[in-house]
């Protein structure tokens, strides 16, 4: 099927033009090591705002899974920003804390593009990956909690040395899934205007233009996001804990 | 028994929503004692349990640990329940964990022993419950038989003043019966202050002290085992013990 659907492409009356405009080699060669160069800050932002996702999901997630009556207000706010920031496509959160945060002109506030554009991308991506983290939390057995807190642990303690080891093998799976979505969307902030793969790629596109430098941003995004899927693959295979 | 109690049940009542579990409950376990809690499913066996740990709250009445009201709202539960070992009906072994890391999680994590003394201990009692060479094995690679072993020897090694076992048997295959009934009777002989819940009534006349027998949420019947197994004075006891009879399981 693939193979006819190449046939179809490479026979198309369009193709010889199409080729010329996307699929040049001269235009490769000379945007590619510019643009490697901006994928190597999509990489950093990536790396930076995962961890930070990470951390701001697994509080978001221990606050939305305590039944302590004491945390409700917390967990009525974290409740909020799950519903709130999920809720909003996240190239309109790069929008709005982009262009919005500056606008304040307010002492102490972040100004740098890349810094705006890596908020948005933990706001949005701390909803989504929270919920995963909550879902693993409640999948672990009661009888689990019960047997941690007989053998004296409090419930911090068998929450970190119980209840979240085996929640997060359970979940690694979806986990790294959104990590290849955040990946994809540190393109959204090119939007804001720092140089990484995607907006220099658009700006050598403009300038010849050939669309040849999408084609050498998408590639480099795959070198990144197919080993990835490929850890998420084996894991769902071997499925964790029971 | 002329010696205080370690475990003193003071008209305990508990109740989920509508449903009275526990109506009323006295029980008191001496030290050394034994006291096999009898009765049919949903009598009241594993809730009553699960309030002495602290594992539910109760609505009414005192437990007590060495004279200590541990159902007082000004007690940390995280206290009482380092000085009580639970075993439960299925296991409950941390899946994650091999199992010495089983056995020596509360004491590294609840009572503060390093790791190299933890390890020391807990391969000690690892090998008195037939489980020398299992050290380094998870859950998932043990019989149902071994794993109970294992959870018999987790809840032992917090050196707890007495031991709370849900049924411990209930989960295994007929032929490994045998082996987790010989671990209690071992603790037993050391004598370890337990509190029994049981359907092995052989089990019971053999290893109890007293064996109290739950019905409806109240100890209709308590007394030596002979007696209350053997000469039941409450029509409930009787018509329990022989439908037991019937199924061929006293």
């Amino acid at each position: 099927m693939l193979g006819g659907l190449a046939a179809l492409v490479l026979t198309s009356p369009g193709w010889p033009t199409v080729r010329e405009t996307f699929f040049s080699w001269s235009e490769f060669k000379n945007c590619f090591p510019e643009v490697l160069e901006g994928f190597w800050l999509d990489v950093k932002i990536f790396m930076v705002v995962e961890v930070a996702v990470l951390i701001l999901a697994l509080a978001i997630a221990l606050i939305r899974t305590s039944g302590s009556p004491a945390l409700f207000p917390v967990r009525l706010l974290a409740t909020v920003w799950v519903d709130l920031f999920r809720g909003v496509p996240t190239i309109l959160l790069v929008y709005l804390v982009g262009f919005g945060v500056p606008a304040l002109q307010l002492e102490g506030l972040p100004t740098e593009p890349v810094v705006l554009g890596g908020i948005a991308l933990l706001l949005s991506y701390s909803a989504y990956v929270a919920e995963v983290y909550k879902a693993g939390i409640r999948s672990v057995h009661r009888g689990q909690h019960d047997a941690a807190l007989a053998v004296g642990l409090t419930h911090s303690q068998a929450m970190r040395h119980v209840i979240l080891p085996q929640a997060v093998r359970r979940v690694a799976a979806p986990l790294l899934n959104d990590f290849v979505a955040l990946q994809k969307d540190v393109a959204l902030i090119s939007i804001l205007g720092p140089l990484e793969a995607f907006r220099l790629a658009q700006i050598f596109q403009g300038e010849n233009f050939n669309y040849t430098p999408l084609i050498a941003a998408a590639l480099l995004y795959l070198m990144v996001t197919v080993p990835l899927a490929r850890v998420v693959d084996r894991m769902g295979g071997s499925g964790g804990v029971r | 028994m002329s010696a205080a109690p370690v475990l003193e049940v003071r008209e305990v009542t508990k109740a989920f929503g509508e449903r009275e579990v526990l109506r009323g409950v006295d029980l008191s376990v001496a030290e050394h004692e034994a006291v096999a809690l009898i009765g049919a499913s949903g009598s009241g066996k594993s809730t009553l349990l699960r309030c002495i740990d602290l594992l539910e709250e109760i609505d009414d009445g005192d437990i007590l640990l060495d004279g200590e009201v541990i159902t007082d709202p000004s007690v940390k539960p995280v206290a009482v329940r380092r000085k009580l070992g639970v075993v439960f009906q299925a296991y409950n072994l941390f899946p994650h964990l091999s199992a010495l890391e089983n056995v020596i999680l509360g004491d590294r994590r609840a009572h503060g022993a390093s790791r190299g003394e933890a390890e020391e201990r807990g391969r000690a009692l690892l090998e008195r419950f037939g489980l020398a060479g299992r050290e380094d094995d998870r859950p998932d690679n043990l019989s149902g038989g071994q794993q109970q072993r294992v959870a018999i020897a987790r809840a032992f090694a917090g050196r707890p003043r007495a031991l709370l076992l849900d049924e411990v048997t209930s989960a295994l295959d007929p032929e490994l019966v045998g082996e987790v009934l010989a671990a209690v009777r071992d603790l037993k002989a050391e004598g370890m202050t337990m509190v029994i819940a049981t359907h092995e009534m052989a089990f019971a006349r053999d290893v109890a002290d007293e064996v109290a027998f739950l019905h409806e949420g109240r100890i209709v019947e308590s007394g030596p085992p002979q007696r209350v197994l053997g000469e039941p004075q409450q029509a409930e006891t009787r018509r329990f013990l022989s439908r037991l009879l019937e199924a061929g399981r006293a």
